[in-house]
This record gives C-alpha cells, structure tokens and sequence, in this order.
C-alpha cells in the first residue's frame, strides 16, 4: 500500500477527530437540514386558513361548508358578516381563502336555477393558490352532483359516463417530504464534500504547511485523494443517516438497492470533490471557500430541480442545468429511493455523471496543481 | 559524483517585470554549511523556491546533488530536507504524529519508524516531548521539530529558510550545534538568513541584495578581501551627536552605530583619523579611543550594500 497516500488518510482522520465541534457539525447539519426540508419546505396544501360569508344561513349553506371543510384542504376559522371583513382577513394574510355564500343560495337550489358560490384565493404563492383552485372546484362539483343526485333521486354512477380513476405512483399520497428526503441526501453529499474538502485544502494553505508537502514527494494526486477519502466515509455516514430517519420521521420508502446508491454516489461523489478542490484552488481564506463553495451550491440546488420542477423552466435554464452534477444525482436518488428502478433504468444519469465527474475532477486537479506553485 | 551538492548558473526569476533574482551563480560543496544573507525581498526564498522546483527559473539553471531542478524536482524532493520560513507543522497533531506523517510521506519503512523517532527528536532535543501538541509548543521547539521532520528521511541536502527567526537564544543554539553535527557527517547544508552573527557560523557565505550576489566567500574572506576600504571604530560620548556630525563631513563613505560605538567605513581610513577626531573635537565631543579595526560582517555587507546601490 502506498504509504504516502495512507499518512495523508491517516492524519486528515486525526484533524476531524481533534476538532469535534466541526464533526459534531458534520453529523447534525444532514438531522437539520432533513428534519427543515423534511417538515418545512413541504407544498402539500393542508388545512388553509379559511373565512367563510354565509349571507345565506340556511342548512343548504351550512351543507356546503361543512363539504368544503371535509374536504381537508380548507380549515374553516372564521365566519364573517360582510364582504369589507372578509377582504380585510385576505388583506392581512390571517385568510388565504374565502367563501362567499349569497342570500337565496338555498331558494335558488330549491327552484332549480343555478346557486353561484364565490370562492376567493390568495394568489400571492402560486402553489398554495394552484392547489387551492383546484380543490374548490372539485369540492363544488362534487357538491353539486350529490345535490342533482338527491333532487333526481337516483345514482349517477349507474347511469353510465366517463368515469376517470387517477392512479398515483411511486407517491401515492403525495407526499412531498417523499420527494424531498432523496434530494436532502443529494445535497448533503454535496455541501459536506465540496465544503470540507476545500476547507481542509485551504486550511494548509493558511498554516503554510502546503509549501511543505509539495516539497515532499507527495504527488498532486495522493495529496487529493488522501485529503477526500475521509470525507467520502462521513458522506457515506451521512448519508445512511438521512436514510434512517427519512424512514424513521416520514415513512420514506426504500424502494430499491442502498448498494447501488452507494456505488453511483461514488460516481457523483467524484464532481463534488472536484468542485471542492476547484473552489480550494481559487480562495486564500477558509473565509473564502466558505462563500465560494455556497455560491457554487445555491444555483446547483435550484438547477437540479431540487425544489421546483425543471421541465418548468426556462428552455435556456434548462440547457445550463444539464452541467449541474446534483441534478443526475437527484435522479438517482429519486429513481432507486421512491421507484425502486435499478441501474439499467439509469443509464442516462450513469452516464452523464461518468463524463461531468473526469471531467470537473480532472480539470480541477490541474488548476490545483498550478495553484501551488 | 562530483564533489558539489549544490551549482547554479545566472539563475533568474522574473515576477511579471519585477526581477526577484538576478542570473545567481554559486555553489554549495558537500558537507558544506552555506549561508545565504541578505535583507528581506533580497530574493533569497525566491532562490530556494527554485532550487526545490516550487518555481519555475525563468532562466539559467541549476542542479541540486546532481540532479537538474527544473527536469529532475521529483529526485531532488526524495532526498532533501527543508525547513520553511513558516513553522510548518500541524497545531493539532502531536509531536509524535507531525514527526510520524514526514516519515510515511518520506516512505521510512514502518519498522524503521520508530527508532528513526527517537533518535532524530532526541537529536534535536525533544525527546519526552512526543504526546505534546505543537499548538502547546513554544516557538523555539517548534522550528526543531520541523527541523526533526525535515531530517525523518535523512537528506543529503538541507535546505533551511530564516529557520531562526523570532527563536529564542538557546533554540538557536541547538540548532546550529545540529547543523555543524550534520555538516560533519556529510549533509550539505543551504540556510538563509538576515542575522550577521549567524553568518559567521557558515563555512562560506554570499550576500544577495536586490537579487543579485554582491560578495562571496568564507566569513573570514569576506572581511579581508571582500571588503571595501578600511573600518575606523570611535568610541565617543553622545554618539548620536557624533553620527550626524560625521555623516555631514562626508570624510567616511558610510558612517554607522555598531553598539555604543561608531563604526565608520572608507578608503585611507587611517589617513582621516586625525581629521575625525578634529572634527569631534570641535563639537565639543569627547573621544574615548579612535582607531582602524577588522572589519565585521556587518561592515562588509553595508559596504557592499552601498556599493550596489550606487551601480
């Protein structure tokens, strides 16, 4: 075994392990970041805060809001007398939704004319008011035939017409925290080894203890790999940590092999620590690689469809994104964690990775042999 | 293999249109101490850095134990030891850790490793000291036991940059005893510095400034032949009053407080005795003892100095 390369190994494990506070750090950073996004940056619309104005009190319009009610998607918190008070609760944001009732709803049904409903929607976040829009018309219709069904007097469903199941897969109930845990992982592989191996590379660069080892005859590559292969282990560790609490906290299902995650995070692994190296070679200061390596992170969460779907953006945001290593990764992760899809359902990604990784590391690696001289 | 550890020829570096060092020829012989003394910015790391293949010469070339630096860094890397400006340990590894990294990175066999440890920190005196952080360590241990990891695979050459700066007394001496110890055993030795009583420990020296070597020789050459003129030291009350007064006369081509006493430097210093001890006189300044000396070190690079930079 070559001994250089298992000195390098050896005292960058003793560097992590005489400084517990950055360890501890490394181990609690993925429990927060999970338990934040896992809880926290969810889009299931649950429970919206809802004013309703029965101008109608009759039991026709307390039926209609007790549908909507049931329905989950809208909390029932206030009943107003006017629509001043009802526009003043969507002003200051204690409502995001409305619903207006207008006297002679009742009459109205009881005489066959159409009732008009009014259903109002804060659309300041469009997701919220998406989802909203949607579960107000599908609740209203599915109001409106129960009452058509009882005034007929028999059952739509024998009556024949189109009858559409949706059926959900991999997600079927939606739950965002199912789509968000894998990405989490993504980025942690991705903040830790990027982050710390430019860190630790800069580090000697401060203490003036680089100048030293290329004096030695450590070569450029020995010094790389020895530096990030202790950082890969508490990726790894990390990584299973997110797993298991996924698990444990929000019921994510494990669909398919933790080996080949392992294996192809290796593969993805290798482009973080090229960027890391990359970002070591440019900053002088721990300083420095901090805000570089979160100034390389941020626009990689958003281009890897992380949050918000890339097939959404804009065509020329959706060609830089294909140079965005996270965003095959959370393929990955997505595939073999929610679908259980093996490698050969993966080779896009697989490949992708396979050219990015070289390349970024190599390309690196150059720039970072040239930085120490 | 011949008999020189160290050769290079107009060796030159140029920062952008800054030239750090300026076509440097010397050599260093086997077992030899040599020194390199100069002020800072003189180009004396800049030097080093080429000899060790950190930096690439921008002309001439040289050879380290017969190997050439730009071609052959690599062989040179595996057989030379250097001690940096900078103490260039780890502050949270042990002694015993810092020592046994230099080791591995060196490919010391395993089994060798350990009495290798203990010979080389109880060389340098830090034996006992082995489960201390070097984040616990005082200046002076420190620069030893980088010294330490720079001898864990027992180079030929070593190369040491300012390794005395800010060390106390006795570390220097320790240091210095090492050194002479390892001279004696064949080691050839390059170290730099800016202090004239270090100087003086050197087989040879050469004085760089401004990148260029402006004198070379051994200590004691350096004092007789390669000095310019002649050294008058005055020992007088209110020396300060005494410089100003001399240094209006322009009798002496450079006039300095050496201590308490005054050393003034030029041509015929002899001949001005007289002249100097009138001119003091009529200050109402009274002179102690006036007479010609041996030159220091110190007299030789400030004259030296001056003569450079008045081509």
């Amino acid at each position: 075994m070559n001994s250089r390369l298992v000195s390098i190994i050896r005292k960058e494990f003793i560097h992590i392990i005489r400084d517990p506070r950055t360890l501890a750090i490394m181990f609690v950073i993925p429990i927060i970041q999970l338990i934040l996004l896992g809880y926290a940056a969810t889009t299931d619309i649950r429970r919206l805060n809802t004013a309703v104005y029965d101008a109608d009190h009759t039991s026709s319009s307390r039926q209609l809001t007790e549908a909507y009610r049931a329905s989950d998607y809208f909390a029932i918190r206030y009943y107003v007398q006017s629509e001043e008070e009802l526009a003043r609760l969507l002003d200051g944001g204690q409502a995001r939704a409305a619903i207006i009732i207008p006297a002679g709803y009742a009459d109205n049904l009881a005489k066959g004319a159409p009732a008009q409903v009014a259903v109002i929607i804060d659309g300041s976040d469009p997701a919220v008011a998406s989802t909203a829009f949607a579960a107000a018309q599908s609740v209203g219709q599915a109001h409106s035939i129960q009452i058509i069904q009882q005034r007929l007097g028999i059952d739509v469903t024998k009556i024949g017409g189109i009858e559409v199941r949706p059926r959900v897969w991999y997600n079927p109930e939606l739950r965002s925290s199912n789509y968000m845990i894998p990405a989490v992982m993504g980025m942690i592989l991705q903040f830790l080894t990027q982050l710390f191996t430019a860190l630790a590379i800069v580090r000697e660069r401060e203490q003036g203890t680089i100048e030293q080892l290329v004096v030695t005859p450590i070569k450029a590559w020995e010094l790389v790999v020895g530096k990030v292969v202790p950082y890969i282990g508490i990726a790894f560790f990390d990584l299973l940590e997110v797993l298991f609490l996924g698990v444990l906290l929000f019921d994510v299902p494990i669909r398919g092999s933790i080996l080949l995650l392992l294996t192809l995070s290796l593969l993805f692994l290798l482009t973080t620590l090229g960027l890391g190296l990359f970002v070591s070679s440019v900053a002088r200061t721990q300083q420095e690689a901090m805000f570089l390596s979160f100034l390389v992170m941020l626009p990689a969460i958003f281009l890897a469809g992380f949050f918000f779907p890339l097939e959404a953006m804009p065509a020329w945001l959706q060609a830089i994104s294909y140079f965005v290593p996270l965003r095959y990764m959370l393929i990955i992760l997505r595939g073999i964690i929610l679908k259980g899809i093996g490698f050969g359902s993966l080779t896009e990604p697989v490949i992708a990775l396979a050219i990015l990784g070289p390349l970024i590391f190599t390309a690196a690696s150059l720039r970072f042999r040239k930085s120490l001289e | 293999m011949n008999s020189l550890a160290l050769a290079t020829q107009n060796l030159t570096k140029h920062f952008d249109h800054f030239v750090a060092v300026d076509a440097v020829s010397f050599s260093v012989r086997r077992g030899e101490i040599f020194g390199l003394l100069g002020p800072n910015g003189a180009g004396k790391t800049t030097t080093i850095r080429m000899l060790l293949g950190l930096l690439a010469p921008t002309a001439g070339s040289g050879a380290v134990l017969g190997f050439d630096i730009v071609r052959e860094a690599e062989e040179i890397r595996q057989r030379v030891g250097y001690v940096s400006q900078k103490f260039s340990l780890y502050p949270d590894l042990t002694v015993a850790e810092n020592f046994d990294f230099y080791g591995g990175v060196y490919g010391v066999p395993r089994d060798a490793r350990a009495q290798r440890r203990a010979a080389t920190l109880a060389q340098v005196g830090l034996r006992g000291q082995e489960p201390m952080r070097v984040s616990n360590l005082a200046g002076g241990s420190r620069q030893r036991l980088a010294l330490a990891c720079a001898l864990t695979h027992q180079p030929e050459f070593l190369f040491l940059d300012e390794p005395t700066a800010g060390v106390d007394p006795l570390s220097r001496r320790v240091l210095w005893d090492l050194l002479y110890d390892l001279a004696a055993r064949g080691t050839s030795i390059l170290v730099t510095t800016h202090y004239m009583d270090e100087a003086e420990n050197c087989h040879r020296l050469a004085f760089i400034y401004r990148g260029r070597i402006v004198a070379e020789g051994t200590p004691a050459e350096m004092k007789t032949r390669q000095m310019l003129g002649e050294v008058v030291e005055i020992e007088c009350d209110r020396a300060d009053a005494a410089l100003t007064a001399l240094r209006a006369a322009r009798l002496f081509d450079e006039v300095a407080l050496y201590g308490t006493l005054i050393h003034a430097i030029g041509d015929d210093a002899a001949q001005k005795l007289a002249p100097a001890r009138a001119l003091l006189h009529a200050q109402g300044i009274a002179v102690a003892s006036a007479g010609v000396v041996l030159p220091s070190l110190e007299d030789v690079f400030i004259a030296r100095l001056r003569r450079a930079s008045e081509t």
